[in-house]
């Protein structure tokens, strides 16, 4: 193992990565790349199998199949304490029996780091994380918030060029979350180490990340950064995973260059999407993109216009939410921000109208399958 | 037990048991009026009269204690029973540390199988497998002609200081196993994780985490073989010779062939102190190992 203490990051390639456990598949042949000094959140519900892929990179658990490279260079037969990798687990993992500074030195103690130096660096990382005056203390005398600092301390005291983080937030309660967040962001920022992050909330990975991986049963459903991810969803279950979608399922067509669904409740066109003509598809909106339109008037002239009838509206304060009941029975969301409040009250009927370029019709083949909608507030 | 309390918390500054409430005290209190009453009836009192015979028996004053303290013979025999029992608790230790960590490492099928595996054994009268080693140990024994049979001739097994070890170390085995197991189940095993990811080898997350964090356990452990290993009878009796008899056999053929009870007394009053020394010796350095380690940690922080 060299003292490497470059600061900039590695790169961390996947391709074809496969765990199986006897007959169950964790993570299905994956491929995926962290540039260097990339922020990567590598995103999804419990048992996607976001965990075992960072699990496979930090090489706690062995590769199936396919390959693992660190800086293009092959590391799935090294043990863990050869990769030069930073790790935060979500319980810290603190040793102890040891006093914070202790903690810190400790991967400087297996790297032999002299003694002055050592103590130069444990302090410059204590420093860096706010807690330069608690290295006496034991990790049990700390709080959670603390600990998770020291977490952090420990895993960049020695400079590595990768640091995961297993939901290092997990267990934090949300105020302490958001400020840690913002000094995780920080810290990235002056290291320029390559952070490969895991977690299940998609607002930490919005907040944090330079682009997001989405995870759904072992395998990555989208790549791409927080507004490719939000603005242009490929599937389904990204539409539904991160933030809040209105679908209108029906039988995909292709009409004139765009993109259409015949739905229950009329032909439906949008500018994207990647059904192929005939297959079970889904329109996919976002419910701030919908307007709503009273039905005493006439039929309104937009892309999209669909009959619906309010069910039910919960005021968030800066905006409002309304679930409205479609004439197959399904429900969708809209969402009308505070200043733009339309009349419409549960009981009315309305028309909600939205653009082709606001919408995509994506594929719902047989592995996304659409969890209802709720009104349930993130 | 308080001595067990005392070297775990030690070996764990920083979490103290907590003061309880004046009233709660009296409640624990009440929980525990059953055993000491019991311990009064069937320890302290028969302890007061062996120290009261110690001094009275036959005659008053230290003739006992001066006899038993000036004899060379009685001397060796009581050594021989401090260095045995360190011998036992150190088969122990070697045997028993890393069958504790397969039953904490292992599933729960293998789990299962490894606490029976302990615990029939435990559950076999004491006087069964002492007879079951006579019968194993003896000369031209089975063990004796495998050992014979890859060129170790003539060792003699039974009526030797080793087949007292042999079989000490079979019986007291659980003592050991159980509260380490006890003490490592609790063991976070992520910390050895986290140790990997950080650049230790296995060997040095061994050391510095597990070792470390496993230490309450190995000294409750190996207490609790140490004292029980110094009173040992039967199985010295029948495994060993009278020729490296130990301090129990002396005090019975004072009491049951000579009629001596002072002499016995002074033999146990002796063994008692010496007992609480040795303990008290370990406390200390525990309790000072640990007050430097945390002088450490404040001096690199400084």
């Amino acid at each position: 193992m060299s003292a490497d203490l470059s600061a900039h990051g590695a790169s961390i390639t996947l391709k074809g990565l496969t765990k199986r456990y006897g007959d169950a598949t964790a993570v299905d042949a994956i491929d995926l790349e962290a540039r260097p000094g990339e922020f990567l959140t590598l995103l999804g519900p419990s048992g996607s199998g976001k965990t075992t892929t960072l699990n496979m990179i930090a090489g706690f658990v062995d590769v199936t199949e396919g390959e693992l490279l660190i800086d293009d260079k092959p590391v799935h037969s090294l043990p863990p304490y050869k990769r030069n990798i930073g790790m935060v687990f979500q319980h810290y993992a603190l040793f102890p029996h040891m006093s914070v500074a202790d903690n810190v030195a400790y991967p400087l103690h297996q790297r032999k780091v002299a003694k002055a130096e050592r103590q130069r660096l444990v302090a410059e990382a204590l420093k860096t994380v706010g807690l330069a005056h608690l290295g006496h203390r034991r990790p049990a005398q700390l709080s959670g918030g603390q600990q998770q600092r020291v977490a952090l301390a420990r895993a960049m005291v020695y400079s590595p060029r990768v640091l995961l983080m297993d939901e290092p937030l997990g267990a934090l309660d949300k105020k302490l979350r958001d400020t840690l967040q913002l000094e995780i962001k920080r810290i990235h920022a002056e290291l320029g180490t390559t952070f490969v992050y895991v977690t299940h909330d998609q607002d930490e990975a919005l907040v944090l990340s330079d682009r997001i991986a989405v995870f759904n049963d072992g395998r990555i459903e989208q790549i791409g950064t927080a507004t490719d991810l939000y603005e242009r969803p490929s599937t389904v279950f990204v539409a539904q995973f991160l933030g809040e979608s209105s679908l209108f399922h029906g039988e995909a067509i292709s009409s004139g260059g765009g993109y259409g669904v015949h739905s229950p409740g009329g032909t439906l066109r949008a500018q994207r999407g990647n059904a192929s003509s005939g297959e079970p598809a889904a329109l996919v909106v976002r419910p701030e993109r919908i307007r709503l339109v009273p039905t005493d008037g006439a039929e309104p002239t937009a892309d999209n216009a669909v009959r619906g009838r309010v069910r039910q509206e919960i005021y968030l304060g800066n905006s409002r939410k309304l679930a409205i009941d479609l004439p197959d029975g399904s429900q969708v969301l809209v969402r009308e921000s505070a200043g733009d409040i339309s009349a419409s009250r549960p009981g009315d009927d309305v028309w909600l109208t939205f653009r082709a370029e606001h919408a995509a019709v994506l594929s719902t083949g047989p592995s996304t399958t659409a969890p209802t909608t709720n009104l349930g507030v993130h | 037990m308080a001595v067990i309390d005392a070297l775990t918390q030690s070996t764990r500054p920083g979490v103290g048991a907590g003061r309880a409430a004046p009233s709660e005290r009296w409640g624990r209190l009440a929980l525990l009026a059953p055993s000491i009453i019991l311990l009064i009836g069937v320890f302290v009192v028969p302890l007061a009269i062996m120290l009261v015979r110690t001094f009275t028996d036959p005659h008053p004053g230290l003739e006992n204690l001066t006899w038993y303290l000036g004899d060379a013979t009685q001397r060796r025999v009581l050594v021989r029973t401090f260095t045995t029992a360190a011998k036992v608790t150190a088969v122990c230790l070697l045997l028993g540390y890393p069958y504790a960590y397969a039953m904490v490492a292992a599933g729960p099928k293998l789990r299962a199988v490894l606490t029976l595996l302990v615990l029939v054994p435990f559950w076999t009268s004491l006087m069964v497998r002492t007879f079951a080693w006579v019968i194993l140990l003896q000369d031209n024994g089975p063990i004796q002609r495998a050992l014979a049979g890859i060129g170790l001739d003539n060792l003699h097994l039974i009526r030797s200081n080793v087949g007292v070890i042999i079989g000490m170390s079979q019986i007291l085995l659980p003592f050991l196993v159980m509260p380490l197991y006890a003490v490592m189940s609790t063991i976070d095993r992520r910390l050895v994780l986290a140790s990997s990811s950080l650049g230790a080898r296995p060997i040095t997350s061994f050391f510095r985490v597990w070792l470390p964090l496993s230490l309450p356990g190995i000294g409750a452990g190996s207490l609790m073989v140490f004292i029980s290993s110094l009173g040992f009878y039967v199985t010295p009796a029948l495994l060993g010779s009278p020729s490296d008899a130990l301090v129990s056999q002396q005090i019975y053929t004072q009491v049951s062939g000579l009629l001596q009870w002072g002499r016995a007394g002074a033999m146990g009053l002796v063994l008692l102190v010496a007992t609480f020394a040795i303990l008290a010796v370990l406390m200390l350095s525990i309790r000072r190992a640990a007050r430097r380690q945390t002088r450490q940690a404040e001096d690199a922080t400084s």
